[in-house]
């Protein structure tokens, strides 16, 4: 053996093994993270490096003619008269999905962590949905939402004429939310529900006993601790909220106007049914950078409004 | 020894296993290159039409017996979006099926492969009987892009027994009294809304697809742009008269469904419906009304046809095309357009006759044939369509909109439309 060291290190060769145990380590690591890495370069970089690349050019698929033209794209972006409205219909229901699916969401998940008989039913129920496929979810609402459909047929009962929800430009928007806040307040619910369970009760008998009510428990004890769940929430829906497109599709196609016209449809119009491509790709990465602006201001957010117990 | 014998054969049978091995596959290569597989993209999934389809596939193959044709159905409403996507994705068809309203998208942007010398070289196609109105979408600088292997004249289709449940005229009736008129039908159409039914459905508009209103805006002499196709129109007279006609009759008369409602005719629920005559497969078998087909009603500015158009194209980028070509000069040859005019009525002069059309249209009368059918393609424009038509389609949509309200400004919301397409049509 310690002949076979001197030659080695006479030849100028390392005497230690290459396969140490902790090179061991680092790759058996890396394999078991290559399938997920691979599948982020593969599905994620690579298309938002190519949705780039597409933006800096126009792409004329009948024509089969693909030119450089630089910024144009995002020049037309500027000048887009339509980008306005469609922004506003974005921020409007976004804001409107955010606010109620996230207060009802909240709201669900307080009166369902109740100790009552049948609780598990309430729970799958309101969670139902969630599982529901979504383009059927959307055509049934379409016809229940229709000018002689069932919602309007409910409210005769009372006396009552409905608007023609879908075609006027306030409702048909309210009409969006709603049917998007039905179908995922359920998953929000759970996960309210998890964070409601996981508050020690410790902390609410000392609050009894020191004679807080209700309320004042709930915004001083409930809140705080379920903070890093409500940022948590509050991202996905926002984000969730930024891409709705199958809704829109189905119920409104945009319209009345461009009432519902929401940036991933108009971006959709623009690069598969007006052919722009390369105009759909430059709102792509618009969307991309609002998306990312958006949850990067949410995450700094978070040092003043989330309350880690640690 | 023996060892020696059998390294001996194993390398004879190596020597003579191994080129083998190589040339045979690639001699198989060879021949599956002479192979042709062809794709054709087409909206309709009915099993009938895909019979007969696979049936003039199969007779292509008796003379051509290395060509194969498959035919992919996509969903109508995203016909030609999902048609792109697949041009857009390097998985362009080497044929497709082309709606009217893209016709120009396509011939002009030179996406096709001309046809015209294929067509003309094929024996006995006569290509000269096509009527010039109808291949006019499908022709550029006198060549041929595409066939209109489908020109079908919108009609209305009537359901007396609800019409009369109302007491009201048919359209019968009024066409004998030489009163079939816009006022009149609408009038008839009023007296069975007000009685509960759908009066008159314009089948597929929905407040969406409004190029299908030129079945009524045609009897005003209106079009939404001039016929050079630079000029938006909507702000003159006739268009002005037919949108406030087709209002009154939305929202004073209650003779159209409004928007939001939704009726059916093929189900028993309206008086009539304006749509093209293959929808006949449509009429109740189990519990059948008194139905009956007639011309669309005269306008203001006297009698007219409209008719929809699909056509069949080869994509030029398709390695097949020539191939291709071949194909859609066997598909629509006289033979093969004679059967398929029982769904698809054909432009063919010679197919335009009450015995051909009687064969494949069973559901249809002789008057009915004669007056809607015949008539409607000979004298029939083509419904609207432009180039970048989507764009366009979707901004007069999105400003139509305004007009589909009770209280709408029907001269001032045209005149923000043609703000909005103008720049567009002059592209």
């Amino acid at each position: 053996m310690a002949v076979a060291q001197d030659r080695a290190i006479a030849e100028g060769r390392s005497s230690s093994p290459f396969w140490t145990v902790a090179r061991r380590d680092s790759l058996a690591g890396f394999l078991f993270i290559a399938p997920q890495l691979i599948g982020i370069v593969v599905f994620v970089l690579i298309p938002l490096g190519l949705v780039f690349w597409y933006s800096l050019h126009e792409w004329n698929v009948l024509a089969n003619t693909f030119t450089y033209t630089g910024a144009q794209n995002y020049w037309m972006l500027i000048e887009d008269t339509n980008l306005f409205e469609v922004l506003g219909a974005t921020a409007i229901f976004s804001a409107g999905l955010v606010v109620f699916n996230l207060s009802l969401a909240l709201l669900l998940a307080v009166l369902l962590n109740q100790k009552l008989a049948g609780i598990a039913i309430f729970r799958t129920l309101f969670f139902s949905p969630v599982v529901v496929s979504l383009v059927a979810w959307t055509i049934v609402w379409g016809f229940l939402l229709q000018k002689n459909g069932g919602i309007n047929g409910i409210l005769q009962v009372f006396g009552i004429e409905g608007p023609n929800w879908l075609r006027e430009e306030t409702t048909a928007m309210i009409s969006v939310i709603v049917v998007q806040v039905f179908k995922n307040v359920g998953l929000n619910m759970i996960l309210f529900l998890a964070a409601l369970q996981g508050v020690p009760n410790e902390l609410y008998e000392a609050a009894r006993i020191d004679g807080a009510p209700r309320f004042k428990q709930f915004r001083r004890i409930t809140l705080p601790l379920i903070s890093p769940t409500m940022l948590l929430t509050s991202i996905i829906t926002i984000v969730g909220s930024l891409q709705v497109f199958a809704q829109i599709a189905v119920l409104t196609q945009g319209g009345p106007g461009l009432s519902t016209t929401v940036l991933v449809y108009y971006l959709y119009q623009q690069a598969f049914q007006f052919h722009f491509f390369g105009y759909g790709s430059t709102l792509s990465i618009l969307l991309f950078a609002i998306v990312a602006v958006l949850t990067f201001a949410q995450w700094q957010m978070r040092k003043r409004i989330v309350f880690y117990e640690s | 020894m023996n060892y020696h014998r059998t390294l001996k054969s194993a390398v004879v049978a190596l020597a003579v296993a191994v080129p083998l091995a190589i040339v045979l596959p690639w001699g198989g290569i060879a021949n599956a290159q002479d192979a042709v597989n062809l794709r054709m993209t087409i909206w309709s999934a009915n099993e009938a039409h895909l019979k007969l389809f696979n049936e003039i596939a199969a007779g292509f193959k008796k003379d051509h017996p290395n060509v194969t044709v498959t035919f992919e159905s996509l969903p109508f409403d995203t016909y030609t979006t999902a048609l792109t996507t697949q041009i857009a994705g390097g998985n362009a068809p080497d044929m497709a099926w082309i709606f009217e309203t893209s016709a120009y998208d396509f011939v002009n942007s030179g996406a096709l492969y001309p046809l015209t010398d294929t067509l003309k070289a094929t024996q006995g196609y006569n290509l000269d009987e096509v009527s010039a109105t109808a291949t006019e979408r499908w022709t550029k600088d006198g060549k041929f892009y595409a066939y209109p292997f489908s020109t079908s004249p919108f009609a209305m289709f009537v359901n007396n027994d609800v019409i009369k449940a109302a007491g009201a005229k048919t359209p019968a009736e009024l066409i004998v009294a030489g009163q079939w008129t816009w006022d009149n039908a609408i009038a008839t159409a009023s007296a069975v809304g007000q009685n509960g039914k759908g009066g008159l459905i314009v089948r597929d508009f929905n407040y969406q697809i409004w190029q299908n209103l030129a079945s009524i805006w045609n009897g005003w002499g209106a079009s939404p742009w001039s016929d050079d196709g630079k000029t938006c129109t909507m702000t003159e007279k006739p268009m002005v008269d037919a949108l406030t006609f087709i209002h009154e009759a939305i929202f004073k008369k209650k003779a159209i469904p409004g928007p939001g409602e939704n009726v059916d005719f093929f189900a028993g629920n309206a008086a009539m419906t304006i749509t093209q005559i293959s929808r006949a497969s449509l009429l109740p078998k189990d519990k059948p009304f008194s139905w009956d087909l007639v011309p669309l009603p005269k306008g203001p500015a006297g009698d007219y046809a409209l008719i929809g158009q699909a056509g069949i194209g080869v994509m030029q980028t398709g390695k097949n095309a020539k191939t291709a070509a071949e194909f859609v000069a066997y598909m629509t040859s006289p033979e093969n357009s004679a059967k398929l005019s029982q769904f698809f009525p054909s432009a063919r002069k010679s197919l335009l006759n009450a015995e051909v059309l009687k064969t494949t249209n069973p559901l249809l009368s002789q008057e009915q044939i004669d007056k809607v059918v015949i008539s409607g393609i000979v004298t029939g424009k083509v419904i609207p369509g432009h180039t970048g038509f989507a764009q366009i389609q979707q901004a007069v949509r999105s400003g139509l909109d305004a007009v589909w309200r009770p209280d709408a400004d029907i001269p001032g919301t045209l005149q923000k439309i043609c703000g909005q397409i103008g720049p567009l049509l002059k592209r």
